[in-house]
């Protein structure tokens, strides 16, 4: 197993980046077919004959039974092939007693005559068109017997209990320290259940040949849902190819698989013919997962100087019945502040809701909410200036387990924002600016992120063209896989982009666990850098044992790769006349990444200072975000477009979760009131000002062998907060309960 | 007097220049003949109810939702998809411009901001007003918070807004 | 989808003769509202007859020195009559702030006017909702009902209609011109199309079966400004909180009741030389609230008076 300072000490394509294609703002490697409409999505793969079409049946209640089934209607109606309810469903893999996101295990559908939360498939209608399977589906009609449910998260804190494996966290004695603190902020934030709301909804297409299953389906984890799915197939792991080419949005949502999957393959191996399934908008928002409710509470005590003496978040939050998923919205607080005395923890309230699961950036997401709004008023409590304030409680190591930082640029990252933003121009004492009717506020708050790596494989391939193909099981959810996995392999191969293809999102290909955790760039390319280097050696192995290449007698280590041409000092060839001549069916190298063994001796994160200028009606309490502005440390960056793209979005995803978005529990039904997108209210382009992300330069050697990290969940990370404190700069508000919506900024400013 | 149709009616659709005829359910959409008659899977579902912009085309040159339309009302309309925008191998200068300045993650809503985009800039070409047009019978000026409210009617769940922005600015001057 | 039968209108009397000979038949036009519906099984039309292509789209100056808008005008078209600009000025405004272009693009006039109401316990057909189901009772009465009505609501319905452009068409004081079976034409206010909700949610106007729009008539302008503010969660694409129309001295206001409100008792105040203020304070005197919409009440207090100033600022410059 390597080590971390194995990495440090190694040199390779990426680091050298001799051709400069590291780092450099490319296209998008898929991107002309996705503008051009070509992509297909997996509704939209054509399958080898013509499908059938899928529409399911979701309950009316949040728990309890299914008594009585009829289906006759629905059988009868025009053109239909199939109606499954739990009673007549084929036989399926059991479901194990709680699922986990890295295990795969089968997840039976339509698996019983139980109903676990409202909005459960618990019925599935084939037809020859969509028409009519969508009208079946309709005449489908079950009858319920309701238990008692518990789905109001607030009624049932009492049954909050600690999250399995895990215990609070306390550093010195933070009741003491509290209570001695000369200042205080000691405030309870509550965030709301959200929704992906992927623009793509859930959806397979699946068929079979002889025992072979092939499905295509949007999912962020190819090998987890592959194997899962054959698992629930009752068949060997090799009968299922799964492809996952193209998502269109996953955000965690896709992480996991839904009934899509698995009834579209179960029912086109029943009827021998290809099926598509799709879930509706509205069978997304309780079909899938969710981002849980939380309600935290933060104390924090200072000197009358700035210095943190005690911090605490404590996090309360739910999940279904059956699950174990946590926001763990107080973990990213553990390293982002000193202070001696320290609280951390969560509890965890089971209910008969919909699954919860991550969403971007989990935990980050809803706890930089609270805690880096309690700092907003702390810093205002003490007259010191936000960012001055948390320069003050910086720390040295990590507070919590003593251990080094990778490398920590957050303070760089607070002071280039402050200047680029213009900072020293805010007027601390809010309600002063005034823009016709507007009220004028800035606000500003820290990001931070934690850095995964998790073992993963890749192929590279070069031909008797000397093109390169690079082959992964890896997923592209609009992250931008594809493109930097192109990018490393052009760099460590030495030949051109355009002489890369890419070929990922399949079940055949080398495993890579997939997107998530903002892990996928370190985890893919760090295996893809692995299988390059390793076609690299197994090239030169060639040229210097080949009398027919210029190269032939080495030596060996000084060979260099360039424009597609492979030279050792003055003499060379072309990589495809080597190929041509010793390998025309083409040569063929594997990779891998594991993390490091000694990886948890330093504490990695990733890093940013967000800083929002808003506008808030006082009138009506509307506000509008008017510009944002994001400087982040996220080791070496790969592609600065991909990448400031995916950081602007989650800026975006920032003002949503602090003006917009939320769905709420109607406490009599147990499902969510907002169960579409004209209520579920994401941005549009509209609520969208002027947004800028700075990328610091920054290398992070100890990350993995590119010294780079993730920013797909980074920039989402305190950008919430800036909005509140930029709303409270401006009208002198304090809002506590997101999203900031009217009714609730108005109730506070009349 | 009434033309009618009961399980199956014919209908001809001009599909990107090209006339199709259709043979369908009266219930078939607009977005689902396409998509699953025509094989013109560019045009996205995202919502199936007017809700997010993804299966936004242009009938008779102006934008539509085509999962609030039925097939069969469109007879005769011309209808441009984005196979009809442009190609790969020929990229229309606003699908070079998204390409350019990174204007979609996912790509799943790609289709339909283009499609809206064309659709908009000839709105604005016809002095059309919008919630942000303060100077109601003035010339539009394309500002950028026309542009935004314009394309309001398009979500992006990767949030890709403001590089949308930029590239539909940098080819309004062409275009409209 | 139910099955339907779809028959496309080439003259507007044969069409209204088969829709009143069919219970369950449906014009479609847009189609944006309806098939929304239909899609959820919440409109199930036996009989859809499409009157999308009769010559009903024209925007006409009257003798009297208004407009008659035709009800197939799309919601895009009207909004950029230059007349309306430049003399409704409160009418663009308001559709230019409802639903996105693509919507505008297609949606009529008529349709416009006839959607139903987003309530959300209307739109999930698991839960009760007299209007969607008589007699099933309503889930918003008791449950997450942010956006329901602060006037004329009932115990049976707190639906809000979510129109903007009606709001505007109430403070100008528009009429409705129809076509009945019978071929009787008939013109009315526009404010007597819609009806509160009372023990019949379900039937949303006073409208006979088979009875057409064919068109909605502006009188020539009233004197003084005119304005349009809408009020919402987000600043596009989506449904208000409350929004005001002002059109001289009339006002009305939207997404606060089953239809679209004209303020009748702030107008009388104002009338009598209230300020604007107290004005919306007597209208509000008729407001009551059903938990979480209260704020409703609020908002409207402060929004309704900024209007008015507006508009009359603007009155007075012109």
């Amino acid at each position: 197993m390597s080590s971390v300072s194995d990495w440090e000490a190694a040199s390779n394509p990426v680091k050298e980046n001799r051709a400069g294609i590291i780092g450099k703002a490319v296209d998008r490697y898929e991107g002309p077919l996705k503008v051009t409409g070509t992509a297909p999505y997996a509704y939209e793969v054509q399958p080898p004959s013509p499908p059938a079409y899928g529409a399911m049946v979701s309950a009316p209640i949040a728990h309890g039974r299914i008594t009585a089934v009829d289906t006759a209607a629905a059988e009868a109606s025009p053109g239909v092939l199939l109606v499954w309810t739990h009673r007549n469903k084929p036989t399926q893999g059991p479901r194990p007693e709680r699922y986990d996101f890295f295990t795969p295990s089968p997840r039976p559908a339509l698996e019983s005559d139980r109903v676990h939360f409202f909005g459960q498939q618990v019925a599935i209608v084939v037809a020859d068109t969509l028409e009519n399977a969508q009208a079946a589906a309709a005449l489908v009609k079950l009858e319920f017997e309701a238990d008692p449910q518990a789905v109001d998260f607030r009624n049932h804190y009492d049954e909050a209990v600690q999250p399995p494996g895990e215990s609070d966290v306390e550093i010195g004695d933070f009741e003491a320290g509290f209570a001695a603190s000369p200042v205080k902020i000691d405030d309870v934030w509550r965030t709301p259940l959200q929704n992906h709301c992927q623009m793509e909804p859930c959806a397979t297409t699946a068929w079979w040949e002889g025992d072979q299953c092939t499905v295509h389906t949007s999912v962020q984890m190819v090998r987890f849902a592959q194997n899962s799915l054959a698992e629930t197939l009752m068949v060997p792991h090799k009968n299922v190819r799964l492809l996952t080419r193209y998502v269109g949005g996953g955000f965690g949502g896709k992480g996991s698989f839904y009934e899509d999957l698995v009834l579209a393959a179960l029912a086109a191996r029943e009827l021998g013919r290809p099926v598509k399934l799709a879930f509706s908008r509205q069978q997304m928002m309780h079909g899938t997962v969710h981002r849980p409710a939380t309600e935290q509470r933060v104390r924090l005590g200072a000197t009358a100087d700035g210095k943190l003496t005690a911090m605490s978040i404590m996090t309360i939050t739910h999940c279904d019945r059956r699950g174990n998923f946590t926001e763990h919205a107080s973990n990213f607080a553990r390293s982002l502040y000193a202070a001696p005395n320290r609280l951390t923890g969560h509890r965890l309230v089971r209910l008969d809701l919909p699954v919860a699961s991550a969403m971007r950036a989990p935990g980050e997401a809803s706890g930089t909410l609270g805690l880096e709004v309690a700092m907003d008023e702390l810093a205002e409590k003490l007259g010191i200036d936000p960012v001055e304030l948390r320069i003050l409680n910086e720390p040295e190591v990590d507070p919590e387990n003593g251990r080094p930082f990778s490398i920590r640029q957050l303070v760089r990252c607070m002071r280039e924002g402050a200047q680029l933003f213009g900072w020293d121009k805010r007027n601390s004492v809010p309600g002063q600016v005034r823009d016709g009717r507007w009220l004028v506020g800035v606000g500003m708050a820290a990001a931070i992120r934690g850095n995964f790596l998790l073992p993963a494989k890749a192929s590279f391939t070069v031909d008797a063209m000397g093109l390169i193909t690079v082959r992964q099981g890896m997923t592209d959810i609009g992250t931008g896989t594809y493109t930097v996995l192109a990018q490393i392999a052009a760099e460590t191969l030495g030949v051109p982009l355009g002489d890369v293809r890419v070929e990922i999102g399949d079940s055949e290909l080398p495993p890579a666990p997939g997107s998530g955790g903002q892990f996928g760039a370190a985890t893919a390319g760090s295996a893809a850098l692995d299988a390059g280097m390793n076609l690299r050696q197994a090239i030169t192995e060639i040229a210097v044992a080949d009398p027919a290449s210029p190269l032939f007698g080495g030596p060996a280590e000084q060979i260099t790769f360039q424009d597609g041409v492979i030279a050792i000092a003055n003499r060379s060839e072309r990589l495809s006349e080597l190929i041509r001549r010793n390998r025309p069916e083409g040569l063929t190298a594997e990779g891998e990444i594991r993390p490091a063994a000694d990886s948890s001796k330093w504490s990695q994160h990733t890093y940013g200072a967000h800083y929002v200028e808003v506008g808030v009606d006082t009138i009506t309490g509307e506000v509008r975000t008017r510009r944002m502005l994001g400087v982040f440390a996220a080791g070496r960056i790969l592609n600065w477009k991909t990448a400031r793209s995916q950081l602007t979005g989650g800026m975006i995803w920032g003002v949503g979760s602090a003006l917009t978005e939320g769905n709420a529990v109607d406490p009599r039904y147990g499902s969510l009131i907002n169960q579409d997108l004209a209520s579920y209210l994401v941005p549009v382009q509209a609520d969208i000002g002027d947004v800028e992300a700075i990328m610091l330069d920054e290398v992070d050697d100890k990350a993995n062998p590119m010294g780079i990290k993730g920013v797909g969940e980074l920039g989402i990370s305190g950008a919430g907060a800036a909005v509140a404190n930029a709303i409270y700069n401006a009208c002198g508000v304090r809002v506590r309960d997101y999203p900031i919506t009217p009714d609730k900024l108005l109730a506070a400013l009349s | 007097m009434l033309i009618r149709g009961d399980l199956r009616l014919k209908t001809t659709i001009i599909v990107n220049g090209e006339a199709r005829a259709l043979d369908v359910d009266p219930r078939t959409t607009l977005l689902d003949a396409l998509r699953e008659r025509l094989g013109l899977t560019g045009t996205k579902k995202g919502c199936d109810h007017g809700q997010c912009g993804a299966c936004t085309v242009l009938v008779n040159g102006v934008r539509i939702n085509s999962c609030l339309s039925l097939a069969v009302m469109h007879e005769g309309d011309a209808v441009t998809t984005i196979e009809g925008v442009g190609s790969v191998d020929k990229l229309s200068a606003i699908q070079q411009a998204f390409l350019t300045e990174d204007a979609f993650q996912c790509g799943y809503c790609t289709p339909g901001q283009i499609c809206s985009a064309l659709g908009m800039l000839q709105e604005v070409a016809d002095n059309w007003p919008s919630q942000e047009t303060a100077d109601l019978t003035g010339r539009i000026r394309l500002s950028d918070d026309e542009l935004r409210e314009r394309m309001s009617g398009n979500l992006c769940r990767c949030s890709a807004y403001p590089q949308i922005v930029a590239a539909i600015k940098s080819v309004a001057g062409e275009l409209a | 989808m139910r099955p339907f039968t779809y028959e496309r209108a080439l003259d507007a009397a044969s069409a209204v003769r088969v829709a009143a000979e069919t219970p369950g038949a449906k014009f479609i036009a847009g189609g944006t509202n309806l098939l929304d519906l239909m899609k959820l099984e919440i409109e199930q039309p036996a009989r859809l007859i499409d009157i999308g292509k009769l010559p009903m789209a024209a925007i006409e100056d009257t003798p009297e020195g208004g407009l008659r808008i035709g009800s197939m005008a799309t919601n895009s078209h009207v909004a950029a009559d230059a007349r309306v600009r430049s003399r409704y000025a409160v009418l663009t405004q308001a559709i230019v702030a409802g639903g996105s272009g693509q919507l505008r693009n297609k949606a009529t006039t008529g349709g416009n006017l006839l959607q139903r109401t987003r309530c959300a316990y209307f739109y999930d057909t698991t839960k009760p909702c007299n209007k969607r189901q008589p007699g099933s009772g309503c889930g918003a009465l008791e449950g997450l009902n942010r956006n329901s009505a602060i006037f004329g609501a009932s115990h049976a319905c707190i639906a809000t209609h979510p129109s903007d452009m009606a709001v505007a068409l109430a403070a100008l004081d528009a009429r409705v011109e129809t076509l009945s079976p019978s071929g009787k034409v008939r013109a009315f206010p526009i404010i007597e199309l819609h009806r509160l909700p009372g023990e019949t949610p379900d039937v949303e106007t006073h409208l006979i079966p088979g009875e057409l729009i064919t068109a909605v008539v502006l009188p020539p302008p009233p004197p003084g400004g005119q304005i349009y503010r809408k009020v919402r969660d987000r600043a596009s694409y989506s449904a208000g909180l409350a929004s005001v129309a002002v059109a001289g001295r009339n006002v009305a206001l939207g997404a606060v009741a089953h239809k679209p409100w004209r303020a009748v008792e702030a107008e009388g105040a104002l009338e009598s030389g209230g300020s604007p203020a107290e004005a919306i304070a007597a209208e509000l005197k008729g407001a009551s609230d059903n938990g979480r919409n209260g704020f409703k009440i609020n908002l409207v207090s402060r929004l309704v008076p900024v209007a008015i100033e507006a508009a009359r600022q603007q009155g007075n410059g012109a």
